[in-house]
């Protein structure tokens, strides 16, 4: 029990993710309204974008930008000064798909919303099965 | 990395996503959901990914709530759940 405990508190923030990603997920799968299914898309891929990004963290180290001096250029870098700048690079990536996305699904939820005049997911499948 | 910091703003996160999809209220969830991405924008600068924190301010905090808003207002503001 006690070494369970001391997981959770030392791993806290991989914890919350997690807890996040849930709460995404049920947002997209137990929601009926088709914009809350979509912020429930949302926050699950921000969470996931959240854990790659918290993979590049180090401790005491700064942020990745070499400072222009005539010293530092002829100097090695040292890797363990600086936080790991590819998850960032990555998931830069992942957050303009993320609103690529969200844009296509918002229009779709839009041309649903004038064909069937509601957004309810229910009503919505209740008018397709009755011609 | 200030783990105090960390933690308080993580947990105003999952607040935010818990009441973005509880509220009944379309309009209410655009809202609470752009609060969620400004708070995701503030823990990637706590992170050391400034790249990343204004992209999302911009990106996320701004035009994913445009859109949704927009969305919105060609629709309706009722939701059952």
């Amino acid at each position: 029990m006690e070494e369970i405990l001391g997981l959770v508190i030392a791993r806290y923030n991989y914890w919350i993710y997690i807890t996040l990603m849930m709460v995404g997920l049920y947002g997209m799968i137990a929601k009926n309204n088709l914009v809350k299914k979509i912020v429930g898309m949302n926050i699950f891929q921000t969470a996931i974008i959240l854990f790659y990004v918290s993979i590049g963290v180090k401790k005491g180290a700064t942020i990745p930008i070499i400072e222009h001096s005539h010293d530092v250029a002829h100097q090695a870098v040292r890797a363990a000064d600086y936080i790991n700048p590819l998850p960032h690079v990555l998931m830069l990536t992942a957050i303009v798909v993320s609103v690529a996305t969200l844009g296509v699904a918002l229009a779709v939820a839009v041309t649903v919303y004038q064909r069937h005049q509601t957004l309810e997911e229910d009503e919505i499948l209740k008018q397709i099965r009755e011609p | 990395m200030i783990w105090q910091l960390d933690l308080l703003i993580l947990t105003l996160v999952v607040l935010c996503g818990i009441g973005a999809l509880m509220i009944r209220d379309l309009l209410g969830a655009a809202i609470l959901f752009g609060a969620y991405s400004f708070m995701m924008c503030l823990l990637w600068a706590i992170m050391g990914a400034v790249d990343v924190a204004f992209t999302e301010a911009s990106v996320g905090a701004g035009v994913s709530t445009v859109f949704f808003i927009a969305a919105v207002y060609h629709t309706t503001r009722r939701t059952k759940d």
